[in-house]
């Protein structure tokens, strides 16, 4: 109790303290809590992003093969899809028709794909709710798609995606076969690439090989390099990922140098005086470190609250401008809030751990002068 | 009687550490709830043979990066530089990366 008492006299202190400098404080308290905010929101935000890929693309193929010509994706023909099928361990290879659309007249890309669920009806199509909002088109709504011979095929809307899906399908019009090669002039026999399913899951890189090695001009991509692929998508070497990060890292760095090299006149006065009255060291540094775990917890617990109210209530909305980028279309989605604590515990000793102790090493060199001469000073 | 400032501090952050508990605790259930909307986005995934997330639709290899190649950023003519801002923002698939592969 005596222990406990004694830590609460401290936190007194510590709090008057820190008020006596409050504007000071408080725009460090602000600032660290902005960096906590925006460090934690990256990482909240790609964690998400990487684990709801990984769910949701292991319905993906297992094996898609692309055909390249001049550093080019070209058209499969029929031919090949028959000669994959002849490969022992391969199961139900297809061709798959999609393909991109410009709109001029809104200035978006959209993906038309032909799927098994659109034959039978053609004329008709199935849009995601990105292309509906570009659009403003609903149920039974006609929509005119500019064919590559220049003139216009019009589509009645049969059906909407489900809004729930927008992660997925946001920009996808599902079209019937026959209309997807009239719009593109895709001509019989030829597709965009094949999928493939592999019967012994352990053989997948084997069959590539051996798809890579029948036809040297195909890329096979395996449903592992796909998630891979979003695993590593948003890794914290890419691009503005790192510039946000070292940014941070600068800023944390300046806090840090600014309170290790410079103890204020008054700072070093006040622990002069605490000394004379008789605090040991230890109880100067016990103080410091509070001051310090105040800052540094107040604005970790505040930054962190926020960062996860940004990205899992308000669609990381901060992050949007930069997100979209160029594009007219973006998906309006929420994410599911996948939380890694081994990354909340990292962001916790990154911010509060350094901060405190470049907290304490200033005020033990100053504790351990003599306090007649800090107080001279 | 009024409170101390030392109490007050802990009282905020006992308040601050209750509401990190009830975001953990949303989270917790947020992913359990979440569970038959995943299952059906994957379900359309694989009826519909999707590759990718929409997530950027600026660039034909950004919308699918997994589908992209090395020329992809670079095919509008030999000298075009990568100049789609979701292209900063992702790294290139692995299998890019690795070499021999494609």
């Amino acid at each position: 109790m005596v222990w406990i008492e004694k830590q609460r006299h401290i936190v007194d202190f510590a709090l008057s303290s820190l008020l006596r400098r409050w504007r000071k404080n408080t725009a460090l308290l602000v600032l660290y809590t902005l960096i906590v905010f925006i460090l934690g929101s990256v990482v909240f935000f790609t964690e998400a992003i990487r684990r709801e890929a990984s769910h949701v693309l292991a319905g993906s193929p297992e094996v898609i093969v692309q055909r390249l010509m001049a550093g080019r994706q070209e058209l499969v023909s029929l031919d090949h899809l028959e000669k994959i099928r002849g490969i022992r361990g391969t199961s139900d290879a297809r061709g798959r028709l999609w393909g991109y659309y410009f709109e001029p007249a809104v200035g978006a890309n959209y993906t038309l794909l032909s799927t098994a669920d659109a034959v039978g009806h053609p004329g008709t199509v199935v849009i995601g709710r990105g292309v509906a909002r570009t659009l403003m088109a609903q149920r039974g709504d006609m929509i005119p798609l500019r064919a590559h011979d220049g003139t216009y095929m019009t589509f009645e809307v049969r059906d909407l995606l489900p809004s729930d899906s927008e992660l997925v399908s946001s920009d996808l019009i599902e079209i019937s076969e026959e209309d997807l090669r009239a719009l593109f002039g895709i001509p019989a026999g030829f597709y965009t690439d094949l999928t493939l399913r592999v019967r012994n899951p352990r053989e997948t890189t084997v069959v590539a090989d051996k798809i890579r090695r029948l036809l040297p001009d195909t890329r096979p991509i395996l449903r592992e390099e796909i998630i891979r692929t979003y695993d590593a998508l948003f890794y914290w070497r890419s691009g503005l990922i790192l510039v946000i990060f070292l940014g941070a890292i600068l800023a944390f760095a300046i806090f840090a140098w600014d309170k290790a090299t410079s103890l204020s006149m008054e700072e070093k006065r006040e622990i002069g005086i605490l000394k004379a009255v008789g605090w040991e060291t230890s109880e100067v540094i016990l103080l410091k470190t509070w001051e310090g775990i105040i800052i540094s917890l107040t604005a970790f617990l505040a930054g962190i609250a926020a960062a996860y109210v940004h990205v899992f209530f308000a669609s990381a909305s901060v992050f949007s401008p930069v997100l979209k980028g160029w594009s007219v279309l973006y998906p309006d989605f929420s994410l599911v809030p996948f939380v890694d604590p081994y990354q909340v515990a990292a962001l916790f000793f990154l911010s509060v751990v350094p901060y405190t102790v470049a907290t304490i090493i200033p005020c033990w060199s100053a504790a351990t002068i003599d306090p007649d001469s800090v107080m001279r000073l | 009687m009024s409170l101390r400032k030392s109490d007050t501090y802990f009282l905020i952050t006992a308040l601050g550490m209750l509401a990190a508990l009830v975001l953990s605790v949303h989270a917790h259930r947020a992913v359990e709830a979440a569970g038959p909307a995943l299952a059906r986005q994957t379900d359309l995934v694989e009826s519909m043979g999707l590759s990718d997330l929409c997530l950027f639709t600026d660039a034909r290899y950004t919308r699918n990066p997994s589908l992209a190649d090395r020329n992809s950023a670079f095919q509008d003519s030999p000298l075009a530089m990568e100049h789609f801002p979701s292209g900063s923002l992702i790294l290139p698939p692995g299998h890019l990366r690795r070499h021999g592969l494609d």
